[in-house]
């Protein structure tokens, strides 16, 4: 009896291992060099973008440096104001455009997204692939622009007149709305992606009402981006239209408007910040309940409160514009919703914290960071508080007030979260364990320099110093706390060398992590580290919120799918019932191609308008090559239950 | 000599009110709407701060139970609905609790916000500012033209009067903020709003534009004179008289300098030929505390660098060099340095 048990697991081993071997045959990516570009596979691209943007989050923090060093004493006559405000506008553009949306939103969702729905990839792979190409170039252009003394250098919102014809002539400006063209269609077109495939590719049996907290804020994180990228790039298209062709959107002595560019500008940039707060509110979710070691408190209030804020998030803009001059209602009603935001993210907070009360609380190096977190973004919402109310706001608004708020619900909303997200997911990436020793002096040095920093800021608004003066006379008595700012940065760069120390060190000879090295309860943890190019061996069904922790070991599998051609499964968007099968397009260098052809057109389009019918020509050639037909279609799906095993 | 040592002591005067960091400071209030806005200010951090122990008190004493285990993680907690049930007590209360809170901010803030806008007096003093890359244009609008005050960068008030600031832009946005009067108001192109304060205690209060406006954002400082109301009228008639006449040759030569130059293309000086509006009113210049928009202390040194290459002391300022011989250049210093 045992013999024979003995030779039926070894015999289940060999024809798993069969599979899995035509599953990678099947899915494997080209490599190479040109192989490189040909790959359209999630992982792949979602690290992609996670280091890309990693990198520019350093060079945005080294202009955050310069800065710091410009400031620390009066009349300082290490930057002038031209370099200094290309140097504020790069930092903020840097870090918003280039890094926490391209981090926190596409990079991480790109990669985790698919794997925690049961996925064998990303819905639209190519399109995806192109966004990353995309991204790419609008980062390009704008450092390009900053190395050659044409860095934009009118804030990273550009506000008219300022940003207009008359005001900043060259091309600085332009870089800026171009920058906002290729990065917003990128977002846009990973959002569709992200959607689609919560909506679509979710393991049968993962209904609306058992999905991970986590997929339910990159839905909604795709929905704000949907409805709110197309009105910065309406705003960026309108301001280079009356750059490049004269037309007068926004010139106040032909009838145009100047308010109008702020209301479409922040109708964008409100919800933009709950699209930065809300992938490190979905990080700390999926932590709390992994390190609690208990289901999540509060799983139906704390998906409200995701929804409400994506909502919500679309009626605050007009607080950015209290100073413009309102009528009193409109005010008040812009402070109400501001303050009923309070709401649903407090209801976040209270169900951690009953999560955390209530369970086995194992303090992890993910979870000191998820502390850091609720620390440094209490504080930031706090003072988000006050901000709201009309009469505090017009005197702390565009001082340092201002700047140490939304760097402490910034970086508390996403850089802790994203740390405490890298150091839990790096055994999945990288197949490894970081190390606890390094990550925790990471955290404590930068936690300290970071509340040096920021904290003194607030005195400093409180003191009259307003923002993106690139100088301050001595008579101002701000030197003092400038100093004691700028000293953090000191802490932040050591911790964030210490942080890199410990990913390439872990990479090499840190702990081999197995399969799901903090006993975590997402379907990401059910494959081996790092996951093979199949994703799943056999795509998965699920019975309850926390599939690991939760469904019985005989828990049903797909077997319906082909191993010769890359079928994936489509199921109902309510129920995830399955519905169809579809085949992934697979490796293509066309998304590339095409992205560099759109780049071609978008630079072009800087200089001149011909640029747009000209430009369109090769667009429009590799949008051929892309979307030529490829024959066979999938086959159709077994009828009855005859999928399941 | 006296006359001018009494000068000198009160420009020296005027300087150290200037020094005072609390001339600059949103926690000083110098007007009841500065005031308002304090008060509303600490009851909100009284407020939030409570709020921010509380809720670190939670996380202390939630994460005080934890365990640092190293190797592989612990058991999963088994359901417990008792839990559940206290669990959901206490979000429920701490929800209710937070409404409440935001239910008094909301009604506070918008109490304050009317207290501070509100205008009840009948005959305010009407002052309207224009922003300009890198000054402020400050005129006292009258309905006889030559009864109207047209001065830059410092702006006397009444002590005591209410006061209306009808602002405008003629570039970009630029934004009127000093702190210890009230909140700050946009001057944006296109656009005129008008706002009110009044102060109660004469001194010098310092304002700075609050709105990114390009390259010199940084020294487009103001200053606000708070005094008598003897003292401002007799302020006001000084300003209304046309140009003094220069009574030393040198001062007469600066003139003529000053006329056959650069200088009149920006400038006005009433009762001269100069009557350009670009650049501030120098009528009475001689009578302000500072100059470029209060960068430079208003001294025969100062005056005369800023004239010969004020790109160096404000890079990108929209005044132009003017390499005048060293004896033209003290001529004219000393003809602007009459302008009381």
């Amino acid at each position: 009896m045992a013999v024979a048990e003995s030779i039926v697991a070894n015999d289940q081993d060999t024809g798993q291992s069969e599979l899995a071997l035509r599953l990678a045959r099947t899915w494997r990516q080209p490599g190479g060099f040109w192989g490189w570009f040909c790959n359209t596979h999630h992982t792949d691209i979602g690290i992609r973008f996670m280091v890309t943007a990693f990198i520019f989050f350093l060079l945005g923090g080294m202009l955050a440096a310069m800065i710091r060093l410009q400031l620390i004493r009066p009349e300082n006559s290490l930057m002038g104001p031209d370099l200094y405000n290309q140097v504020f506008t790069m930092h903020g553009s840097t870090m918003i455009f280039l890094f926490a949306v391209p981090l926190m939103f596409q990079g991480f969702g790109v990669y985790v997204v698919p794997l925690m729905c049961g996925a064998r990839n990303i819905a639209f792979p190519r399109l995806n692939a192109f966004c990353y190409y995309l991204y790419v170039g609008g980062a390009l252009v704008l450092w390009g622009g900053f190395l050659t003394n044409t860095g934009p250098d009118v804030g990273w919102f550009a506000y008219v007149p300022l940003s207009g014809p008359s005001y900043s002539p060259g091309h600085r400006a332009d870089i800026w709305s171009q920058m906002i063209t290729f990065t917003e269609v990128s977002a846009l077109g990973v959002a569709i992606c992200i959607a689609t495939t919560i909506l679509r590719y979710r393991a049968p049996g993962m209904t609306l009402n058992r999905m991970p907290i986590l997929l339910w804020e990159k839905l909604v994180i795709s929905m704000a981006v949907i409805f709110a990228m197309p009105a910065v790039m309406i705003a960026s298209g309108l301001l280079l239209l009356d750059r490049l062709v004269g037309t007068h959107f926004f010139n106040p002595a032909e009838g145009g408007d100047v308010l109008l560019y702020q209301h479409l500008f922040w109708f964008f940039g409100h919800p933009e910040v709950y699209i930065i707060f809300l992938p490190g509110a979905a990080i700390i979710s999926t932590l709390v309940e992994c390190f609690s070691r208990r289901r999540i408190f509060g799983y139906t209030p704390i998906v409200v409160s995701v929804v409400a804020t994506g909502f919500l998030g679309f009626s605050v803009w007009v607080h950015h514009m209290f100073a413009t001059g309102l009528p009193q209602l409109s005010e008040s009603f812009f402070t109400a919703a501001s303050l009923m935001i309070v709401i649903p993210t407090g209801t976040q907070f209270f169900c951690w914290v009953a999560t955390i009360w209530y369970g086995r609380l194992q303090l992890r190096l993910p979870m000191l960071w998820c502390f850091g977190f609720f620390f440094v973004f209490l504080i930031g919402g706090l003072s988000g508080v006050m901000l709201a109310s009309v009469p505090v706001d017009l005197q702390v608004h565009d001082t340092y007030f201002v700047v140490a708020h939304f760097h402490y619900v910034l970086i508390g909303g996403a850089l802790f979260p994203m740390f405490a997200g890298i150091y839990f997911w790096f055994p999945k990436m990288a197949g490894r364990m970081p190390s606890e020793t390094l990550g925790k002096w990471h955290f404590w040095l930068f936690f300290i320099g970071f509340n040096i920093t920021f904290f003194t800021l607030h005195f400093l608004g409180l003191r009259g110093m307003t923002r993106r003066i690139y100088t301050y006379s001595p008579d101002m008595h701000w030197q003092g706390l400038n100093v004691l700012a700028s000293s953090g940065v000191v802490f932040m760069t050591a911790g964030l060398l210490v942080f890199l120390a410990n990913v390439f060190h872990s990479m090499r000879v840190g702990a081999i992590a197995g399969n799901n090295p903090w006993g975590d309860a997402g379907l990401e943890w059910s494959m081996s580290s790092p996951p093979p190019p199949y994703n799943f061996l056999h795509v998965p069904t699920v019975s309850g919120r926390d599939p690991l922790w939760e469904d019985p070991p005989d828990q049903a599998i797909v077997v319906g799918l082909r191993d010769d051609i890359r079928e994936t499964l489509v199921t109902h968007s309510l129920d995830a019932e399955p519905q169809h099968k579809d085949e992934d397009p697979g490796p293509s260098i066309w998304p590339f191609l095409t992205a560099l052809s759109v780049s071609a057109a978008f630079v072009g389009s800087i200089f001149t308008a011909w640029a747009v019918p000209i430009g369109a020509v090769p667009v429009i050639a590799t949008l051929i090559g892309w979307l030529w037909p490829r024959g066979e279609s999938p086959t159709p799906l077994p009828t009855g239950e005859s999928w399941l095993r | 000599m006296t006359a001018a040592l009494s000068l000198v002591a009160s420009h020296v005067l005027a300087q150290a009110k200037v020094l005072d960091p609390g001339r600059h400071h949103v926690l000083h209030p110098a007007a009841p709407q500065a005031g308002h806005i304090e008060w509303l200010y600490w009851f909100i951090f009284w407020i939030l701060f409570a709020v921010f122990v509380l809720m670190i008190a939670a996380f202390a004493g939630a994460g005080a139970k934890a365990r640092v285990v190293a190797s592989g993680p612990l058991p999963i907690v088994e359901k417990d609905e008792e839990a559940d049930h206290r669990a959901g007590w206490a979000v429920g209360s701490a929800m209710a609790i937070t409404v409440a809170t935001l239910f008094v901010v909301l009604v506070l803030s918008v109490v304050t916000g009317k207290r501070v806008e509100g205008l009840t007096s009948k005959n305010p003093v009407t002052i309207q500012v224009t922003g300009h890359q890198w000054w402020w244009e400050v005129s006292y609008p009258n309905s006889q033209a030559d009864q109207t005050v047209t001065t830059a960068n410092e702006i006397h008030v009444p002590v005591g009067s209410p006061i209306v600031i009808l602002t405008n832009s003629k570039d970009v946005i630029h934004s009127f903020w000093a702190p210890n009067v009230t909140g700050k108001r946009d001057l944006l192109p296109g656009y005129s709003s008008a706002f009110w304060f009044e102060i109660d205690q004469p001194g010098i209060y310092h304002g700075q534009c609050a709105e990114f406006c390009g390259l010199q954002h940084a020294h487009m400082g103001f200053s606000i004179i708070a005094e008598s109301v003897d003292e401002f009228q007799a302020w006001q008639q000084q300003q209304l008289k046309n140009a003094a006449e220069p009574s030393t040759s040198e001062a007469i030569r600066g003139r003529e300098v000053f006329l056959t130059h650069a200088c009149l293309m920006c400038h006005t000086i009433r009762g001269t030929d100069a009557g350009s509006r670009f650049g501030p009113d120098l009528t009475h210049v001689a009578s302000r505390n500072m100059i470029a928009s209060e960068t430079l202390p208003n001294t025969a040194g100062a005056l005369a660098g800023w004239i010969v290459d004020p790109q160096r002391i404000k890079p990108g300022t929209q005044m132009s060099p003017n390499p005048l011989s060293p004896d033209d250049l003290q001529a004219v210093v000393a003809y602007l340095q009459a302008l009381h």
